[in-house]
């Protein structure tokens, strides 16, 4: 463990996922943080200014939602949710107060890994930094100068909403985006109701993109909570 | 003879009375001749004495009209707070009969037994209050004035001038359990009075020379210790028929009251109990409608508390309809072994029996065996008052016209055959004409058209002619003939239509009650039973109507089920659960809370009451009219043993489910103990072993460790998944929350997670281009997705295909998923759906069984149907549908 670890705060009440928590984050070269309650984790964060957040929702002292919405006042520190299946409503909650992220337990290490390179990426990227001009990932690469698409070497046409979509996924790459999110950036805010518009764009993407519609490479769903882009 | 043996009918009523009077209070009533005598202060002096022998006594409303000696008394009894009612802007203070029933003494004292509520109270009268104390087990003291008794109100007003209005039922006084007499001479209590120390009310303070007069007061003495000794006496008879002693006069007299819709008959009813109680005898008030009859709304009134107030005195009431009087009385006397009729003198004139019979006549002739009384009626109440004919209809004018036109051809007949017919014929020309109007039409026109016949027939035909003037005397019998032959006519077509208009009510109301107990006994369930019986309840007494049943908390409620048209406010609500407590009516119309909206009746079985059922008709008079009550009685009797039958199937169907919901929770935690112990040992296995061994397992033996513990914990997360699901589904909590949906997005969530599972299967998604959004709840499909698939992986053989395919069908979607493996056997199509059950096959990584149970509850919950097939050439096709309702919403055109 070296200073220049990422350093990562857990804020979970159960021993028996914390002991899990720390030792899969040290193994895999993470400097972790404990909190066992959102006043302890607010503290911490203050204190400590971690540079990712795993954040249990099912804290017995507060409600997680909140937690997530106070820290995002005056911390853009990523935070990554942590839920059971069922609780779609309160990781989209989360989400949309400003988490970056979720993970449903149970969950292998791999995945969490995953969200933290994901979360620690995005928070290393300015927010006005201009985006890299090609984006590629697999077979897939998009041109954003130019405003073309590839699919091994093949180029795509996407309609204006497709192509708006997909760059948008593109900018959060990695990550998820809930439709809320997704609707919002696309059709504007009128439109936050209306989950089917994504639905059936996604479905025409996926067409024009995937080898296969319902085993997608790229534009993976998020049941319950939106989308998002799979790299690496 | 033999010794008299008991009758039986009477052990059981004595049987049923100690019965009755097991669970009440006992009631003791401080009777007195007048104010004055004492009786506050002799019911004070005992409860003091019951006090301190450790008896919890409670006042609960004691007037000592400011009695220096009385309020003493009071002191150190605890006293309830009264209860103060604003009326007509001024505030009256009442006893609180429910602090009462919240405090529930051993005994408690309320003073004037005969006093009436302030309008708004529960009851209208003191004793009802009373009786309600004395149902909760209460014993209660009293006191009562002589003069306050039913049957002695008319007798104390011949005394003493003074008639007092609140009355007490001799029931009352005759069931009370002790009677204590405060006895005081004339002389002492004109003294007493003297002194000041009786108390008059300021409103009686003009009658107080009339009352308190010597030979008053010592008329009612007597009549106190003579009532006082009457119930004595019955005491004693019924002792003696409790032991079989023979009683020294003829048993089985049986006294039957005529009265009519006229106050004279109060008179009637009170000589009739009288003379019932000197005979000793049973007693019923009848009321004969006759069709000619005419009953207006007022006396309509008359006769409902006439028959009341025979019932208050311990009457059994009928009201029979019937063309003949007298016949109706003498067949109903027959049949119910009748030994004495009253009936009041006549008050018409003598012409009339002449003319059209006697009822007195007929009734003494007929009456055989059986004596007739006829009572006086008193003068001045006899005068009948012309109360609005309320229910006579209205004849239209267009009777008069018709009539009218029918004389005038008449005239016109008889003026052009003037020269050929005799005057004789003409006048049987407007004979007939009387005739047929008397026959067709009303009273009215018949009585003009008899009168103008007479006066064309006089001013055209009757010499001499044009004039008015009658030459020959023998022409006024022809007018006489004709007026009678109209009058005549009329009356007897009057007669028979008011018959069949009778006979068709009675019709109607047995029609309505057996098309209702038909369609009780037609229908099942607990909600369509009640819509039924409201609906029949609603239409027969034309008004609003609901029926109430006691909820889980013994609260009533109105069965949410139940299409209600009358509203049940808390107001309404208390007045059913009083009704509901006490199994007796209440509400608008009677004499218990009867500023209710809605008249309660209780719906009472072999097992007790077991609901209410609440009428409001349009016109809350009807509900005076005893023979509209019967009928309601009737339908609440039909009504409450339909229900009582639904209820009792339902508790036995409830009984069979929980026995068998006992039976699946047993089988569900033995199955899920050993589904979830199974992985738990590997678990528990590798991982103690990784932990004991560590540096000693070839890295191959330790990652195949790890490889286990990782899939068997997933295992555990699955199992884990599905129970909960099936509570969620078991519990109705499962919510669908539907959105229009893509099936191409769902069935890839359920591929992707499922990855491990399919690993080595070639899983083919076969969906049209063309398939639309559906409505649905993506986790709960991606779950029947996800638990089909895996189905398809645990039965079917390593490697065999698995075929996923949907299709637009009328309506909604169709989704297969198929595979290639051993197919269902015969016959358990439908029970593979069943909770625990497992296929034959049953493999190390098998389920709880509960994979396809939870899909046809999603599916199920969907509006959908999920159902399995074996494929042709081998193999089982699992097959559910979802409904498409509506189309599906648009998403924006791009430019």
């Amino acid at each position: 463990m070296s200073k220049a670890d990422p350093v990562v705060l857990v804020i979970e009440d159960e021993p028996q996922m914390r002991r899990f928590l720390h030792a899969a984050l040290e193994s895999h070269h993470y400097r972790p943080i404990q909190a066992t309650t959102a006043r302890e984790g607010v503290a911490q964060v203050t204190g400590r200014n971690p540079d990712v957040i795993l954040l249990d929702l099912g804290l017995p002292d507060a409600d997680g939602i909140d937690l997530t919405r106070q820290i995002r006042e005056w911390s853009g520190t990523p935070i990554i949710v942590i839920s059971a299946r069922g609780k779609e409503h309160d990781k989209i909650a989360a989400l949309d107060a400003g988490a970056d992220d979720y993970l449903t337990k149970p969950f292998d290490v791999g995945e969490l890994m995953a969200r933290l390179r994901v979360a620690l990426r995005h928070a290393a990227q300015p927010a006005d930094a201009p985006p890299e001009p090609v984006f590629s990932t697999r077979d897939l690469r998009v041109d954003l100068v130019r405003r073309q698409v590839f699919v091994r070497d093949h180029e795509v046409h996407l309609t204006p909403t497709e192509y708006k979509l997909l760059t948008l996924l593109i900018r959060h790459a990695g990550k998820v985006l809930t439709h809320r999110q997704l609707l919002k950036e696309v059709w504007g805010p009128n439109a936050v109701e209306h989950a089917h518009y994504v639905r059936v764009y996604m479905t025409q993407l996926r067409r024009k993109l995937e080898r296969d519609a319902t085993r997608p490479e790229y534009l993976q769903t998020e049941p319950g909570v939106g989308y998002r882009l799979r790299v690496e | 003879m033999t010794a008299r043996r008991p009758d039986p009918q009477e052990l059981l009523a004595r049987a049923r009375e100690e019965e009755r009077r097991a669970g009440r209070g006992r009631l003791k009533i401080f009777f007195g001749a007048s104010p004055g005598v004492g009786k506050t202060y002799t019911m004070l002096e005992e409860a003091r004495a019951k006090q301190r022998a450790g008896i919890d006594v409670v006042v609960g409303f004691v007037e000592t009209h400011g009695r220096v000696d009385t309020a003493a008394l009071l002191d150190g009894l605890e006293t309830l707070p009264r209860k103060t009612v604003e009326y007509r802007g001024v505030t009256l203070s009442e006893f609180d009969l429910d602090a009462a029933l919240a405090r529930k003494p051993a005994m408690i004292l309320v003073d004037e037994l005969a006093h009436t509520n302030v309008p708004g109270s529960r009851h209208a009268r003191r004793f009802q209050d009373v009786e309600e104390l004395l149902a909760a087990g209460i014993n209660v003291y009293t006191t009562l004035n002589v003069q306050h008794i039913e049957s002695l109100n008319d007798v104390v007003a011949q005394i003493t001038g003074v008639s007092v209005r609140e009355t007490v039922p001799d029931s009352i006084f005759d069931q009370a359990d002790e009677l204590e007499i405060a006895d005081l001479t004339a002389e002492d209590l004109l003294q007493r009075l003297q002194e000041g120390k009786v108390y008059v009310p300021e409103q009686a303070a003009r009658a107080i020379d009339r009352f308190f007069r010597k030979g008053n007061l010592i008329a009612l003495r007597e009549l106190t210790l003579r009532r006082a000794a009457q119930r004595v006496d019955a005491q004693m008879r019924g002792y003696m028929r409790e032991h079989g002693i023979r009683e020294t006069w003829p048993a089985g007299e049986r006294l039957l009251v005529c009265v009519g819709p006229n106050p004279a008959s109060t008179r009637l009813i009170r000589s009739g109990k009288r003379l019932a109680t000197g005979f000793n005898a049973d007693w019923i008030v009848m009321f004969v409608e006759a069709p000619g009859l005419r009953i207006s709304a007022s006396d309509r009134e008359q006769l409902a508390s006439n028959l009341q107030l025979a019932q208050e005195l311990g009457a059994q009431t009928v009201s029979v309809g019937g063309v003949n009087v007298a016949d109706e009385i003498l067949a109903y006397a027959r049949d119910h072994n009748v030994t004495k009729i009253l009936v009041g003198k006549p008050t018409h004139a003598r012409w009339r029996d002449r003319l059209l019979g006697s009822l007195h006549d007929q009734l003494v002739r007929g009456s055989g065996d059986i004596d007739v009384y006829v009572i006086t009626g008193e003068k001045g109440e006899l005068t009948r008052t012309p109360g609005p004919r309320a229910e006579s209809r209205p004849v239209p004018v267009s009777e008069y016209w018709e009539s009218a036109l029918l004389l005038g051809l008449c005239t016109a007949l008889g003026a052009a055959a003037y020269r050929y017919l005799s005057l004789t014929d003409i006048a049987m020309l407007f004979v007939l004409a009387t005739g047929v109007v008397a026959y067709r039409y009303s009273r009215g026109p018949s009585l003009l058209t008899a009168f103008l016949a007479i006066v064309l027939f006089d001013f055209f035909f009757v010499p001499p002619r044009f004039t008015f003037a009658v030459s020959d005397v023998s022409y006024i019998l022809t007018f006489a003939v004709m007026l009678s032959i109209a009058l005549l006519i009329s009356m007897l077509t009057l007669r028979v239509r008011a018959q069949a208009e009778m006979a068709r009510a009675r019709e109607r109301g047995t029609a309505t009650l057996y098309a209702m107990t038909r369609e009780l006994a037609a229908t099942r369930g607990l909600a369509d039973l009640i819509a039924v019986a409201t609906r029949h309840v609603q239409d027969t007494f034309s008004g609003a109507a609901v029926i109430l049943l006691p909820g889980l908390g013994g609260g009533l409620e109105v069965p949410a089920q139940a299409d209600t048209a009358l509203p049940i406010d808390e107001k309404e609500r208390s007045v059913a659960q009083w009704v509901l407590e006490r199994g007796r009516l209440a509400g608008a119309g009677s004499d218990t809370l009867p500023a209710a909206r809605g008249l309660y009746v209780p719906l009472v079985t072999t097992t007790g009451t077991i609901g209410v059922l609440g009428v409001a008709p349009a016109d809350p008079k009807a509900l005076r009219d005893p023979t509209v009550l019967l009928l309601l009685e009737t339908f609440a009797r039909q009504i409450a043993v339909a229900l009582e039958r639904e209820i009792f199937a339902d508790r036995t169907q409830r009984e069979q489910l929980e026995i068998e919901a006992e039976r699946l929770r047993t089988s569900l935690l033995s199955s899920v103990s050993h589904d979830l112990r199974t992985p738990l040992a590997t678990i528990n296995g590798a991982a103690s072993s990784l932990l004991e061994a560590s540096g000693t397992i070839p890295e191959a033996t330790r990652r195949e460790l790890v490889r286990s513990i990782i899939d068997e914990s997933q295992r555990m997360n699955r199992l884990i998944g599905n129970l909960l699901d099936m509570i969620r589904l078991d519990s109705g909590s499962l919510q669908v929350h539907k959105e229009w949906q893509s099936l191409e997005e769902i069935v890839g969530v359920a591929l992707i997670r499922l990855e491990e599972r399919l690993r080595g299967r070639r899983v083919t998604v076969a969906l049209p281009a063309d398939l639309p959004l559906v409505p649905l709840d993506e986790i709960l499909i991606e779950q029947v997705f996800a638990n089909l698939l895996e189905n398809a992986a645990r039965y079917t053989p390593a490697g065999t295909p698995i075929e996923v395919s949907a299709a637009t069908i009328d309506g909604g979607v169709r989704v297969d998923v198929a595979d290639r493996g051993p197919g269902i056997p015969r016959g358990d199509e439908e029970r593979i759906f069943d909770k625990f059950h497992r296929g034959p096959q049953e493999s190390a990584s098998g389920g709880v069984g509960l994979g396809l149970t939870i899909c046809r509850g999603i599916i199920t919950a969907h509006g959908g149907r999920i159902w399995a097939e074996n494929r042709p050439g081998g193999g089982t096709l699992f097959r559910f549908t979802l409904p498409l309702s509506g189309p599906p919403p648009a998403v924006p055109e791009e430019a």
